[in-house]
């Protein structure tokens, strides 16, 4: 155990710390800290700006291999990036669908015209893209998707059916779609991987508002939408291994840089509660005490799954999206709990708005990347071996 | 950065778990907690002889083998899961803990090496205070006498003192706070012992009055800090216990629940079963990445302000978590859970003596706001 870094790591650290300070200026100072989950409608276009600025400095997909235009960097190297990253307050990743998700997909699964023709604008943060996964019946069930594709004579599929609550698709270029590849076949059998170009007369998208009020999810219905035969990923049936490897290919390194962003609105609730006295609030004082124990242990926690401490059951990886969710709603509790009165108006004091943010759009935390229930149900199967489930749980 | 226990500490953690299981089972803790002296003897000599874990914490220059915290912990959650009655932690976590950060070279090189060798048991306070030592001091007074020392007064909850040879107390001087070493065997010193609900560790009260000579006094005041750092080490290892007893409350219950059938079936396949076993898991490891944490920061350069609460930490996360869980081992148990018979009733019994051990959970999080809201409040409080 060992919890220094090396000469190297610092210099790498200071040179991102540069990189940040020399770029994150001008107009993309409006953007500091903005963005990311729950603040997906800050200013689209400068974020998607940002990307591409983010790219010329080769400061995109730093964990992919070189030979996919990656920066190659080692585990430790890209927990540095991620913290260096939020610690300057670099914005919300318009681009984090491409590059966590769908690009590493593509580099395990895809063929090699598929990276050829995805993974450059991915890295060059000009492509973006959405997940089509979830729908009206298929949720926490994710097996149970019923939109059909249907393989045309030309090779081509014909796609019909139904998305929903489909992040940033409105903001996007492509989707990855999870669909019934063929007729007749249940649960995860059957399932074909597609991708499509979003902007097709088969598609339509139409925003649904969220109970913070904004919009950064959308249903998208799919008549007779196109999807190119070369844009099967994998084979028929393979729908569901790529699906799920694609959920496990973030590996947690860039856990800590979310945790960054964490502190960064604990110490906004620490600002909160020192303006408005509540921080002589015994009750106060403790959930702002507890909220920072917790936030230690997130750390620690990343630190344990990037080094692997227990290797075969991974203890620690399978509570980390159960204890962040949870930790996180807390912490937006308590925001509000400290502004009281000045929480339940609308507002844009920088010192409220985002707190106000955290509250609402923390809520969702415990729904999507497989509800609490879902969490629990993984944490009991596979880290204590009880009994499963009557269907297989999804992840 | 890596968070990986080295070869090393695996097979001290490893060795520790084999030998408690052959020597601790649930039959054999509570004989020992039975014994008129509270512990067993046969085991101890064991722990102190061949297993030569008295020497993890001692420099080697003083006969030990120079490990640390992480090592110390990692025996203490084995030591925890197993609620091995032992007079190791008196000894080793306690009073080799205070006297390798607050005592002079002189009072080190006298005592540690007995420690190291399992020739000395030891025993120092293991007060209900957040705030430190002091309050273990403040019941006992040291008046200079020509040439000697006279201690007058109390020194409360000692732990497994009712068989120590040393102790080491705190006693407030003309100059604040000291530490003596005073020898059990001392004219004018009684010791009284209770028999508490957790019978796996017992606790002694020392009323003094007592002439001891000038060496007595053995704090040395270059080592100021080490007032605060023994006790967030202390914390540390009361909560690495925690850990194992929280781990063996799951462990049981997760064993039990499988083979117990209702409604056709075990119930461990009800899903209200199941979640609450989880988040019995997720307290558990939270609890121990923070005793991790608070262990490797101890091991490194941590100064002594982040280690104060890294260890408050540790300790209120463990307070917590281990009530939780032996709470949830009783309800999941049913019936049985309520007996005398069954296990989860001595982990509860600790789970509710070491809550407030070295500080409530309470406490510690008043302790940690104060730091995270002073108003001069820059890193390390914020560093993560
Ligand atoms: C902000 C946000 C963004 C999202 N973005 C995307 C996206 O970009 N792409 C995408 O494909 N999807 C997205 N989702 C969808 C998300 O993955 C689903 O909401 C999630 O999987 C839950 O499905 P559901 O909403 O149908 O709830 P349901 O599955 O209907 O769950 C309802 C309740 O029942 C419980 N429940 C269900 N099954 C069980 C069980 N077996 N045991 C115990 N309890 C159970 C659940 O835990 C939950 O409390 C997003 C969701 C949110 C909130």
């Amino acid at each position: 155990m060992n919890l220094q870094s090396t000469a190297a790591d610092e210099a790498f650290r200071n040179d991102i710390a540069a990189w940040m300070r020399a770029h994150l200026v001008g107009e993309y100072a409006a953007i500091r800290h903005r963005g990311g989950p729950g603040d997906e409608e800050a200013d689209p276009a400068l974020r998607k700006a940002w990307e591409r600025e983010l790219a010329k400095g080769g400061w995109t997909c730093v964990g992919w291999p070189r030979e996919f235009g990656g920066r190659g960097l080692s585990i430790e190297q890209q927990v540095i990036f991620h913290e260096e990253y939020a610690r300057a307050g670099g914005p919300g990743r318009m681009g984090h669908i491409g590059e966590g998700l769908i690009g590493p997909a593509l580099i395990q699964y895809g063929s090699a015209a598929q990276k050829q023709e995805f993974l450059p604008g991915i890295v060059a943060g000009t492509t973006f893209w959405a997940q089509g996964y979830s729908e009206p019946g298929a949720g926490s069930d994710l097996a149970n998707v019923q939109t059909r594709a249907e393989r045309q004579a030309d090779g081509s599929w014909k796609v019909t059916g139904q998305k929903i609550w489909t992040s940033l698709a409105h903001e996007s270029e492509w989707i990855f779609v999870l669909a019934r590849g063929e007729a007749g076949t249940k649960g995860n059998k059957g399932l074909v991987f597609l991708l499509l170009p979003l902007a097709q007369p088969g598609i339509e998208i139409r925003p649904i508002r969220q109970l913070g009020g904004g919009s950064e999810f959308n249903e998208v219905f799919f008549d007779g939408a196109v999807a190119r035969a070369e844009h099967l990923v994998g084979a028929v049936g393979d729908g569901w291994k790529v699906a799920m490897g694609l959920l496990e290919a973030e590996r947690g390194t860039s856990t800590l840089g979310q945790q960054m962003h964490f502190l960064h609105e604990l110490e906004l609730v620490i600002a909160a509660a020192r303006a408005t006295g509540q921080d002589r609030n015994p009750g106060i004082r403790q959930r702002i005490a507890q909220a920072w124990m917790g936030l230690r242990v997130q750390r620690y926690n990343a630190l344990r799954m990037l080094s692997g401490e227990s290797t075969t059951l991974r203890r620690e990886a399978l509570i980390g999206k159960y204890y962040w969710s949870n930790w996180h709603r807390d912490l937006g509790k308590l925001a509000m709990d400290i502004l009281g009165p000045l929480g339940d108006v609308p507002s844009d004091d920088p010192a409220i708005r985002p707190l106000q943010q955290l509250f609402f759009f923390s809520r969702a935390d415990t729904i999507y990347a497989g509800t609490n229930e879902i969490q629990l149900n993984l944490i009991a199967e596979r880290g204590l071996g009880m009994p499963r489930e009557a269907r297989p749980a999804v992840g | 950065m890596n968070f990986a226990l080295t070869d090393d500490q695996i097979m001290i953690r490893d060795a520790a778990e084999s030998f408690l299981a052959d020597v601790a089972d649930s039959a054999a803790v509570r004989k020992a907690a039975a014994d008129p002296r509270g512990y067993d003897e046969a085991a101890w000599r064991r722990i102190a002889g061949e297993l030569g874990w008295c020497g993890i914490p001692v420099p080697e220059a003083h006969g030990g083998l120079g490990l640390g915290a992480v090592e110390l912990m990692l025996v203490q959650e084995q030591i925890g899961r197993r609620l091995l009655p032992s007079p190791f932690f008196a000894t080793v976590c306690l009073a080799a803990t205070v006297l390798r950060e607050v005592a002079s070279d002189a009072a080190q090189a006298e005592f540690l090496p007995r420690i190291a060798a399992g020739a000395l048991r030891a025993s120092a306070p293991l007060p209900s205070d957040a705030g430190g030592w002091t309050a273990a001091a403040s019941m006992l007074r040291a008046t200079p006498e020509s040439g000697h020392w006279r201690l007058q007064g109390v020194a409360e909850r000692l732990p497994d003192a009712q068989d120590a040879e040393l102790l080491l107390l705190f006693a407030e001087t003309a100059d604040g706070p000291g530490l003596f070493a005073v020898p059990a065997e001392s004219q004018g010193l009684q010791v009284v012992t209770a028999e508490g609900w957790d019978g796996t560790r017992r606790f002694s009260r020392v009323l003094l009055d007592a002439v001891l000579p000038d060496a007595a006094r053995i704090d040395e005041a270059r080592r100021a800090d080490g007032y605060a750092r023994s006790f967030a080490l202390a914390q540390l290892y009361v909560a690495a216990e925690q850990l194992g007893a929280a781990q063996q409350c799951l462990d049981l219950t997760v064993a039990y629940t499988a083979t117990r059938k209702q409604f056709g079936r075990a119930i461990a396949g009800f899903q209200a079963v199941k979640h609450r076993c989880a988040e019995m898991m997720v307290r558990i490891e939270a609890l121990r990445s923070a005793v991790y944490g608070a262990a490797a920061q101890a091991a490194g350069d941590a100064g002594v302000a982040s280690l104060q609460l890294e260890c408050a930490m540790a300790k209120a996360l463990g307070s917590d978590a281990l009530f939780a869980c032996a709470q949830e081992a009783i309800q999941l148990h049913g019936g049985v859970g309520f007996t005398w018979e069954y296990d989860p009733q001595l982990y509860f019994k600790r789970a509710q003596a070491s809550s407030h051990w070295l500080g409530s959970a309470d406490a510690l999080r008043e302790g940690i706001a104060g730091r995270l809201l002073a108003p001069d409040n820059t890193p390390p409080a914020m560093a993560v």
